[in-house]
């Protein structure tokens, strides 16, 4: 790999992220998934950095997952995506910071089709103040999460308790990332180092000690594919796509993957489990799984979060060969207990060993 | 200087088709300046190991020419960039990049092209990606048997072509095709069989462009001869994998299926660009054609001469063009100029 | 008739001749007129290489095809895995807009059922 060449082709995108002052909208699958991630975003956005984020109760679902099935018609979802842009600009804000991929995707096309097509963007007006008597302003800045954790990656390594590196900080860790399809491949100059090498995840990894890896299907879908995931009948479709990525990834040996995307990181993380079922495959070292964390987490990690109070326990694959690896110091035996220190049950399988 | 400038032609480049333009004024007795940015004239030429159709040595054609201009006793102003050329009464001021000024009666644009610059397409990841190469890269491997392909010292097993990079191509903005990659591609896959004969070769095309004497032949022989696979489908992505290879996606088009191969190395034909500066236009006027090559007043009955009176073009610069077109442009080019200079025009 | 006959035991087999005269190829006609960049397709299959759900079929440049040769039968079939994801149209090399052709083609067939 040729590194300098490769920053100069990241130089070419560099996208205008806001500095302070965000509206922060929810992923609507995340906190059932990873349920410390967005909490561990806010934290580390408003006490470890110091910045505004107003996080609206009031926000919903974009609808992203329906409309991509085709169940949602555009009219609807510009409605309520409109809804959202009118909450921020109730509340004073102009910079837009979407938790999902998917909804970050959604944003950008939609405020796409809008300044080509200002007729549509009139007749949303109207439909929005039909259904709810609010108006609204177009965002200044739409960012996704991820890119504000990269933006302040060297801020938060001031802080970092433990870095991407093996215990005795002689090896760093090994991450394959995975940026999900709507972060830039509908807009490359929409996302941190465009589409074909987006900085956005590698950056975070390099600044924290960490190796990236490249694999050959770096840049392929993790198999959510909306309706191929939603209809159950087209979950074959999803769950081979998840395997030629791990398939593709596997060889490397990656201590972990590291994922921008509710969906991606559910179905990485998940589908391993599936695949260990349905086909009898591990991928990770020991015949077990790879690990997969969402950014927040490794961030979270990094600072010295508690893993548990991260939500580490509720992914499928077991983090804690990261955990050891890292020398971060835990309490293990807390792992299935909640604040209160009752049990709170475990996965079935934590991870699939075929020994 | 003795010489009336009137009389004089300035010919920028010395490429195969500024030297052969050059020669030909000298052989009428027209006095000609030649300006060549480079250390040595030749142009492209001095990178190619071996010239299609017949893939004849490049030095020993290269040294043809260079015994052209000694022979003819041209004067090369190597290492002279010409930066800008403007006309004023009739005549033609050429500034160089020393702020040197002189004027000519007449100019004989031989430029030439730019090669396209390969790590635009990102998908490629030409540049971040150590075994991805273009073609040029691999004509400079192929003048020394050490380097090649070898990796580790090993023969290489698997290399891949892709057709058409930076031609024929929306997304950089060049919709022409450079003509020439075609059959360069077929010239440089039978001289890595040739190399390496245990090697498989393939070339990912979309059109097969055989359009000059030979080349159809050359084709065939790489079928039968050679045995290289050709494949109908444009590759859509490159990717590196473990152990530094190319992971290549395509589609096969006549099958109808996507397609995925592990090669060595992949090999970037890369197309020409224009080398004609915009800034051109603004002093002199000079027209260009819609893929921003010099463009010519007509086709069919002036091709050669630009849209500014008294200014010719040869080779590259008007278009993707090989050594004998470049040649012979640089011929006509020579004789249009001294008509344009004896007032026949 | 292609069905087979107990008579006969045996059936007459369907050819796979395409016969442009009696196919219909008005869809693509409507395609075009919605999305013009469809006209400039060459059918070079970067589409179908980098297709996010080309191992499920979806092909774009064999759906046009089919399209302009009025092989309508498996077209329907093929278009249900494409996610209108639009990585095809990110590689075209002639701009043609993929994706809005077969969100449109979807549009098409619906009606038409
Ligand atoms: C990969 C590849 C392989 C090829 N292989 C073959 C082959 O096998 N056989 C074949 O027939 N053709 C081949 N060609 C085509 C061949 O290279 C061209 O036909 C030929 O180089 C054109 O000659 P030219 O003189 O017009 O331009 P060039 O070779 O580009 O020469 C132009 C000259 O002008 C000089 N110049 C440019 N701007 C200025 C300036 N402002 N001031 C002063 N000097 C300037 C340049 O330094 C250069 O020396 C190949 C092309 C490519 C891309
Ligand atoms: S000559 Fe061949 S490779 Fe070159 S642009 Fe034309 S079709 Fe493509
Ligand atoms: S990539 Fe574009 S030109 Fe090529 S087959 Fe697909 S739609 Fe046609
Ligand atoms: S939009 Fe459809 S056809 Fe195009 S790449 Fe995505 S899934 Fe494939």
């Amino acid at each position: 790999m040729d590194s300098e060449n490769k920053i100069t082709s990241w130089r070419n995108y560099q996208k205008k992220i806001a500095d302070d002052h965000y509206f922060f909208v929810r992923s609507c699958i995340r906190q059932t998934f990873f349920p410390g991630s967005e909490r561990a975003f806010l934290t580390i956005m408003r006490d470890v950095l110091g910045r505004d984020v107003l996080d609206d109760p009031r926000h919903t679902s974009c609808t992203g997952i329906a409309y991509h099935s085709d169940v949602i018609p555009l009219q609807t979802i510009m409605t309520v995506v409109a809804r959202h842009f009118a909450l921020m600009t109730e509340a004073g804000y102009s910079n837009f910071l979407v938790s999902c991929v998917t909804s970050f995707g959604i944003y950008n096309e939609i405020l796409h089709m809008w300044e080509h097509h200002p007729e549509i963007l009139a007749e949303t007006r109207e439909h929005l103040w039909k259904a709810t008597r609010r108006e609204f302003q177009v965002p200044a800045n739409v960012v996704h999460t991820s890119d504000t954790i990269y933006k302040f990656r060297n801020e938060i390594f001031a802080k970092a308790k433990y870095s991407l590196t093996s215990r005795n900080g002689e090896s760093p860790l090994r991450i394959a990332e995975h940026v999900g399809c709507h972060y830039a491949k509908i807009f490359p100059d929409k996302g941190e180092g465009g589409a074909e090498f987006p900085k956005v995840l590698s950056g975070m990894i390099e600044s924290w000690g960490g190796e990236v890896l490249d694999y050959p299907e770096r840049r392929h879908c993790c198999g959510f594919g909306f309706r191929h995931y939603v209809v159950r009948e087209n979950r074959g479709y999803s769950v081979a796509n998840t395997r030629k990525k791990l398939e593709s990834l596997a060889p490397l040996k990656p201590d972990l993957i590291l994922a921008n995307c509710p969906g991606c990181t559910m179905f990485m993380d998940k589908w391993q489990y599936t695949l260990g079922e349905m086909e009898g495959v591990t991928f990770g070292a020991d015949g077990r799984g790879i690990p997969v964390l969402t950014y927040e987490e490794l961030a979270g990690l990094v600072l010295g979060m508690d893993p548990w109070e991260l939500g580490l326990q509720m992914h499928q694959v077991d983090v804690e060969p990261v955990l050891k690896k890292m020398g971060i110091v835990y309490a293990p035996e807390k792992k299935y207990l909640n604040a209160g220190g009752q049990y709170i049950g475990k996965p079935m399988v934590p991870d699939y060993c075929c020994l | 200087m003795s010489v009336n400038p009137k009389k004089r032609v300035a010919v920028v480049g010395a490429g195969v088709a500024g030297i052969a333009a050059a020669v030909a004024l000298k052989r009428a007795g027209v006095d000609a300046d030649v300006y060549e940015k480079e250390s040595g004239p030749g142009g492209h030429l001095t990178r190619w190991h071996a010239l299609f159709p017949g893939r004849e040595n490049a030095a020993t054609v290269l040294q043809g020419f260079l015994n052209e201009v000694k022979e003819n006793r041209l004067d090369i102003r190597t290492g002279t960039l010409v930066t800008d050329i403007r006309k004023e009464n009739g005549l033609f001021r050429v500034t160089t990049g020393s702020g040197e000024c002189s004027e000519y009666g007449a100019v004989l644009l031989a430029n030439g092209f730019r090669l396209f610059d390969a790590a635009r397409k990102e998908e490629y990841g030409y540049g971040i990606y150590p075994r991805v190469i273009t073609s040029p890269d691999l004509e400079k491997r192929m003048e020394d048997p050490a380097t090649g392909l070898l990796i580790h010292n090993q023969a290489p097993k698997k290399v891949a072509f892709v057709h058409c990079v930076g031609s024929r191509d929306a997304k950089v903005g060049n919709r022409y095709c450079s003509k020439v990659c075609c059959i360069s591609g077929v010239k440089q896959a039978i001289a890595v069989r040739e190399q390496y004969p245990s090697c498989e070769v393939m070339n990912f095309y979309m059109d097969l462009r055989m359009f000059g004497s030979g080349f159809e032949e050359l084709y065939q022989e790489a079928q039968e001869k050679y045995g290289i696979n050709f494949i109908r489908g444009r590759v859509s992505e490159a990717a590196p994998t473990l152990d530094g290879s190319i992971q290549v996606k395509a589609e096969d088009t006549l099958l109808g299926c996507p397609l995925k191969v592990t090669v060595d190395w992949l090999i970037l034909l890369v197309g020409m660009e224009p080398g004609i500066p915009g800034s051109l236009h603004d002093s002199l006027g000079l027209e260009r054609d819609d893929a921003g090559f010099a463009g010519c007043r007509n086709k069919f009955l002036l091709p050669g001469y630009s849209s500014v009176d008294g200014l010719f073009l040869a080779g590259a610069c008007a278009g993707p063009a090989t050594i004998p077109d470049s040649v012979n442009q640089g011929r006509a080019a020579a004789l249009s100029a001294i008509h344009y200079l004896n007032g026949k025009v | 008739m292609n069905g087979k006959n107990d008579k006969w035991g045996f059936h007459t087999e369907k050819s796979n001749l395409i016969t442009l005269d009696s196919n219909d190829r008005s869809l693509v006609n409507i395609l075009a007129e919605q999305v013009p960049s469809l006209n400039s397709c060459f059918f070079c299959g970067s589409c179908g290489a980098t297709c996010t759900a080309s191992d499920d079929g979806m092909n774009f440049r064999l759906v046009h095809l089919l399209l302009r040769r009025g092989e309508l039968q498996t077209v329907n079939k093929i278009i249900r895995s494409c996610l209108l994801c639009g990585k095809c149209t990110l590689v075209c090399p002639r701009n043609v807009d993929t994706r809005a052709v077969i969100y449109n083609l979807k549009i098409l067939i619906h009606e038409l059922h």
